[in-house]
């Protein structure tokens, strides 16, 4: 029978009928974060529970470390988060499995640097108790979020019981145009059906524009998924893929590679493969696209208006009004990083629009790279001069400023776009008003000081 | 791990609060040991104590009135065990004697982790809850029968509704983990064809 990719993958780590529905499901990676990581190894120890496979399971320190450049090692940004960095330490050692702490030359977001290290490859199972882990079907892995307690789940057992999800496929065809991406896209797609309109389903993105991606794009084209509400999101892959892992260190190595490679060419949607539902998109219907409200689905060109239908929760605390046009609303701040746009690609479109220029008086700029090896190559072509020149902060790797942990942030009522997944009420911090958008367009409005189109900011080598 | 719950019969205590949070079931400075033992004396320090040092009690509290004493099912308001996801509130209400909470609605994690803890969360609507916590007050007993997922209090019987799994986990007086691990044949005999079809993903 034709199967999608995704049939392909759920097959190929069924392990059994787990009963009212639900099949149990081999795990081939878990990847924890220091904010629930040591709770969950600590709950797991009480209970006299050891790790099934500690090979295979990492713990990074991305969420609540201090973004601060030059940052102490148990420094958190979260007032009392200390402690679940020295806590995690202390678990993952205890339990024998990988760690990649704030000092190592490879911490950084957990899914930005799954990819980097080659932890999600092809057809691999991963989960991680982050909602985002979704990011990493775009290397055709099948990596979902789950919560704390099945972390410990997956760790005691190597297995989780999941009901399979339901099948979209989103294409979007033709091309995206000059300065429109991957975030663009997403929010596109969002605002047209709606922040749930992947409910509990398994996506797939195809077509055109999405080959035309490269990996990091696709990584922010599903790490957005989760916004839709899917169960996760995967792209079949492709030769890009292949070239991008190669080499990395936990790839396979020359004698496996081909082995691998071979097994993953066969990862593709097969012709008459049927889905639940299908969305077709023309890409070269997409803008820059930018939220307005306190949901994903809030969103509409750069040059476009608030609408006149929107709600008025969302219009309150947002302080606009219907009808106001987005790029004249000033701001007061922007950051620039996280799982979704924290890449060197998201750093350069940035820095393409900042190089030559400054921040607007009164906004409050921030750049934190994804990952350490982000910072290195970012700083080894001179982007933190650009950026630091520009008048933006330079920060260490983490997730920072893209949720709200207590301690620093932008002061309540603060408008601020920013490069994140999420403009949840309260997501950048008590009353902190979160537009979403691209690097570039995050760029663009730090310099013109209100909301501003980054097609308008050609890069200052091209204009003089 | 948990007792298997078939039907149970027992004194109902009503805590007619809405919004009962997490925190307020296991205050965080009960939390001392490392370890899910000893917690069922901070249950709801807060409330039952005159004072956290003195540990007298506070005579309105329900839990130390003489008929509620015993309790062993709890009758609460909308949303209760929201807020954090510590599960050190279910553990100190598992340890009281706690089997089941009937209430409006329940934080979602705070439901999962009683399943996993052999506690029955029961919704049901407010005019029901209601009407039991009215029951209770007036001494009459009630009675789970969790495979017929069914209530009674008074002369009166409620239906609720419960995902199949929880009940299987919950009858069974199973764990989660330890149900998957009843399964460690078939997960190993997976690993083993695994590793063969695919050694890359176990490394060397
Ligand atoms: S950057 Fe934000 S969305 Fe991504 S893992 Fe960190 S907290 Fe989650």
């Amino acid at each position: 029978m034709a199967q999608t990719i995704f049939d392909k993958l759920w097959q190929a780590h069924r392990i059994a009928d787990a009963g009212d529905g639900a099949d149990l499901i081999a795990i081939d990676r878990v990847m924890l974060h220091e904010r629930t990581g040591g709770v969950a190894l600590k709950s797991l120890a009480e209970a006299g529970q050891p790790v099934l496979a500690p090979e295979r399971a990492f713990a990074i320190m991305d969420h609540i470390v201090s973004f601060r450049a030059g940052r102490g090692r148990d420094e958190s940004r979260s007032p009392g988060g200390e402690t679940f960095i020295t806590q995690t330490r202390a678990m993952a050692k205890a339990a024998g499995i990988h760690l990649i702490d704030t000092d190592d030359a490879r911490q950084g977001i957990v899914h930005v640097v799954a990819p980097e290290l080659g932890l999600a490859v092809p057809g691999a199972s991963i989960v991680c108790p982050d909602s985002h882990t979704c990011s990493l079907g775009a290397l055709g892995a099948l990596a979902w979020g789950i919560g704390s307690s099945e972390a410990e789940h997956a760790l005691a057992t190597g297995a989780l019981r999941v009901t399979k999800p339901i099948q979209k496929r989103v294409c979007f065809n033709g091309h995206l145009g000059t300065g429109v991406t991957a975030k663009d896209a997403a929010l596109h797609l969002i605002s047209l059906h709606g922040s749930g309109g992947g409910a509990r389903a398994a996506i797939e993105f195809a077509g055109s524009a999405v080959e035309a991606m490269d990996i990091e794009a696709r990584l922010t084209l599903c790490n957005l998924a989760v916004e839709f509400a899917a169960f996760t999101a995967v792209i079949a892959p492709d030769d890009k893929v292949f070239a991008y892992l190669q080499g990395r260190p936990y790839a396979p190595d020359n004698e496996l590679w081909s082995r691998a490679e071979a097994s993953w060419r066969a990862l593709h949607t097969d012709d008459d493969a049927a889905f639940d539902d299908e969305i077709e998109i023309d890409a070269g219907d997409i803008a820059p696209t930018v939220s307005w409200g306190t949901s994903p689905e809030e969103a509409v060109p750069v040059t476009g208006h608030v609408p006149s239908d929107a709600r008025p929760a969302a219009l309150s605390y947002m302080g606009l009004s219907a009808g106001a046009k987005l790029d004249q609303l000033p701001i007061d701040g922007v950051f620039i990083g996280s799982c979704t746009n924290g890449r060197l690609s998201d750093l350069r479109a940035a820095g393409d629009v900042l190089r030559g220029r400054q921040v607007a008086e009164g906004v409050r700029a921030i750049c934190v790279p994804g990952s350490q090896s982000v910072l290195r190559a970012a700083e080894a072509e001179g982007l933190d001069k650009v950026f630091r020149q520009a008048g933006f902060e330079w920060g260490s790797p983490g997730c920072a400023m893209c949720f709200y942990a207590g301690g620093e942030t932008f002061p309540p009522g603060a408008r601020v776009v920013s490069s994140t997944n999420r403009n949840f009420e309260g997501r950048q911090g008590p009353g902190v008003r979160t537009h979403l958008a691209s690097p570039a367009t995050v760029a663009a409005s730090a310099v013109a000081g209100r909301i501003a189109d980054a097609r308008m900011f050609a890069p200052m080598d091209a204009v003089s | 791990m948990a007792s298997p719950f078939t039907v149970h019969e027992g004194v109902a205590a009503p805590l007619m609060l809405d919004n009962v949070d997490t925190d307020q079931i296991i205050p965080s400075r009960e939390m001392k040991a490392v370890s899910r033992d000893g917690l069922s004396v901070g249950l709801f320090a807060g409330w039952r104590y005159v004072s956290a040092e003195s540990r007298e009690p506070q005579a309105d509290f329900v839990l130390n009135k003489p008929a509620f004493r015993d309790a062993s099912v709890l009758i609460a308001g909308e949303n209760f065990g929201c807020g954090s996801s510590r599960e050190h509130a279910v553990w100190a209400l598992a340890e009281f004697g706690i089997r089941a909470i009937v209430a409006k609605s329940f934080g979602a994690i705070f439901r999962d982790n009683c399943v996993r803890n052999g506690i029955l969360p029961i919704g049901l609507p407010s005019e029901d809850v209601q009407a039991i916590a009215v029951q209770a007050v007036s001494g009459a007993r009630v009675c789970i029968d969790l495979p017929d997922q069914t209530m009674t209090c008074g002369d009166h019987q409620y239906a609720f509704d419960i995902d199949a799994y929880a009940k299987r986990l919950l009858v069974g007086g199973l764990d989660p983990i330890g149900l998957t691990q009843s399964r460690s044949g078939e997960i190993s005999a997976f690993l083993d064809r695994d590793r063969a079809a695919r050694p890359w993903i176990y490394g060397s």
